[in-house]
């Protein structure tokens, strides 16, 4: 038995001793030793229950984690609360592929999606709909309060959950948040602690306009990596208001510092929960400080390798949404769609487009008259995971385009900022 | 000559070549193309990683500050163990951070793999090495730069 460095309880250490088994052994000793390295005192309850897992896709090289599975169904093992985990890799209805593409991605590199499907099921699926990246979104309704404790895992749901919620969760990786969520502790440290939640970077925001959400975050990613950013300037760009605008551009900021660096939490002055609530009381003394203007967003998004074969060629498929938009977000890239055509005499886009959102706000969405009018643009409504899309070898030679900047840092994918992605799918450029 | 000395958190000994980051390494970015291809060898894929990117790592003990990116990032250390071909070490000059931590630890309890792993190796330690270099790893957590 694992000789834990933390302080356990009886129950915990019967259970490490193999009192339910050896599996759920294992799963704690998992979570122990994990905690051990970053000296967590002992471990603490998950309050909110439904945990996130960031494991969607049954990719077949993932053999541990099939094995793992298996392992759990057969034992009977359950997480404590439903859960949700990232979107789907394959939507063969609303993401065109040729045969080809098709074989690769069902038969050799998703080909146990369906075995995997079945296992997460069994061992606590909330349903059909529980696919997606954003499942904090209330139509989704995986969300927690502030001040929860959480297993969760998604680089940008916990960003999310952690900055915008004020719930506690640390940058868990996929199998630690299964296993949160099976055994309902987590180490106590980084994050769930109020000392890991301040903030090591006071970051100051002197741009001339609202800064690009994806750059900005971008920026700030690279530059203060793990650490815990205290955002002030961006109050008068956003408001001081968490509205569905404040949402998704949050959103959107937070998958790009957490996936262009690793940051699990951001404050930002007058606007999350806890800096409304301690103000820059949540900085550290020695905070190091990054002044953001104009020309340093330049330079970053000048930083952007094209991993394009031929650059000066125009892009071939579009994808906005990653990670999946909001309801709101939906409504608006309609209308700019919409309206782009109108001014550039078009009545389709000028580049296949797809549009990406949770299936819980895509039906939502549907029974609206946005959606017909998107349809007329010509472009489509999934709720694939285009970054999953993109890890067939076949899309490389593929010219994609996109607006996150998530999917271009995990792919050959060409980031566009959103005006300029706007003009080039309405037809703008060669008008 | 040149010694440091780290935290133990997955003891081990190895005499061999080092691969060296100086910036964090996005684990899912550097790793998936190899592994989804069920490659033989690990050649790093990060586009956005000059120190690393075309390098192959396997066997080899990888020197960087902390890993970033994705929280696929510990799945991924596992899986990469698991086929065996992984980085003999990591080696990290900082604290380990949470997906690399939650990668050794599955990989040591869920697939019995040797990997060898020591952080807090200081600033000094990534400054001092340079890919290529030849290294003795010490199981009480010592990095000889031969």
């Amino acid at each position: 038995m694992y000789n834990a460095k933390m302080k356990l309880t009886k129950e915990q250490s019967d259970i490490l001793g193999g009192s339910k088994g050896e599996l759920y052994a294992k799963a704690l000793e998992t979570i122990v030793r994990y905690g051990d390295m970053f000296e967590a005192p002992r471990l603490v309850e998950v309050t909110h229950k439904e945990t996130h897992l960031v494991t969607s896709f049954g990719i077949s090289i993932m053999k541990p984690l099939f094995k793992t599975m298996d392992e759990l169904v057969e034992a009977n093992i359950q997480t404590e609360g439903k859960f949700t985990v990232d979107p789907r890799p394959i939507d063969y209805k609303n993401v065109k592929c040729s045969l080809l593409e098709k074989l690769v991605f069902s038969k050799i590199i998703y080909g146990d999606q369906k075995r995997y499907e079945e296992q997460l099921t069994k061992v606590g699926l909330k349903n059909k709909n529980a696919f997606t990246c954003t499942s904090y979104l209330p139509e989704v309704g995986n969300t927690p309060k502030k001040g929860d404790i959480l297993s969760w895992a998604e680089s940008s749901a916990v960003v999310f959950a952690n900055s915008v919620l004020g719930a506690r969760c640390n940058r868990n990786s996929g199998m630690l948040d299964l296993f949160g969520g099976i055994v309902g502790f987590v180490p106590e440290y980084g994050f769930i602690t109020d000392e890991g939640r301040r903030a090591k970077w006071k970051v100051i925001i002197k741009t001339s306009s609202k800064p690009e959400a994806q750059i900005l975050g971008s920026a700030i990613g690279m530059k203060v990596m793990e650490d815990v950013p205290y955002v002030v300037g961006l109050d008068k760009f956003i408001g001081s208001e968490l509205n569905d605008d404040a949402i998704a551009y949050l959103k959107d900021f937070g998958a790009a510092t957490a996936s262009n660096g690793a940051v699990g939490l951001y404050h930002i002055d007058n606007l999350t929960p806890e800096a409304k609530e301690l103000g820059t009381d949540l900085i550290k003394d020695d905070a190091k400080e990054y002044i953001i203007d104009d020309a340093e967003l330049e330079r970053v998004y000048q930083s952007y390798p094209v991993m394009w074969k031929d650059k000066d060629k125009k892009g071939q498929l579009c994808f906005i949404g990653c990670p999946h938009l909001t309801f709101k977000q939906l409504n608006d890239w309609t209308d700019k769609i919409t309206q782009g055509l109108k001014e550039n005499n078009r009545k389709k886009i000028a580049t296949r487009t797809v549009l990406t959102t949770a299936p819980d706000v895509k039906e939502k969405f549907v029974k609206t008259p946005k959606y017909q009018e998107l349809l007329k643009t010509g472009c489509t409504l999934s709720s694939i995971c285009p970054l999953m899309y993109t890890n067939n070898p076949l899309t490389h030679k593929r010219r994609i385009m996109t607006n996150s900047n998530k999917l271009r840092t995990y792919s050959m994918s060409r980031y566009y900022k959103d005006e300029e992605i706007l003009g080039i799918i309405t037809g703008k450029e060669g008008k | 000559m040149k010694e440091f000395k780290g935290r133990v958190l997955a003891a081990g000994k190895f005499k061999g070549e080092a691969v060296v980051s100086h910036q964090g390494v996005n684990t899912l970015a550097s790793f998936q193309k190899a592994a989804l291809a069920n490659k033989k060898r690990l050649v790093v894929s990060d586009q956005n990683n000059p120190d690393l990117f075309n390098n192959d790592v396997t066997g080899k003990a990888l020197c960087l500050p902390i890993t970033i990116g994705s929280t696929t990032g510990g799945l991924v250390i596992q899986t990469i163990c698991s086929m065996k071909i992984n980085p003999a070490c990591f080696l990290f000059s900082d604290h380990i951070d949470s997906l690399a931590a939650s990668g050794i630890v599955l990989a040591r309890v869920w697939e019995k793999s040797d990997v060898i792993c020591i952080d807090l190796l200081g600033k000094d330690f990534l400054e001092s090495i340079k890919t290529g270099d030849q290294i003795e790893v010490k199981e009480d957590g010592t990095v000889v730069i031969l």
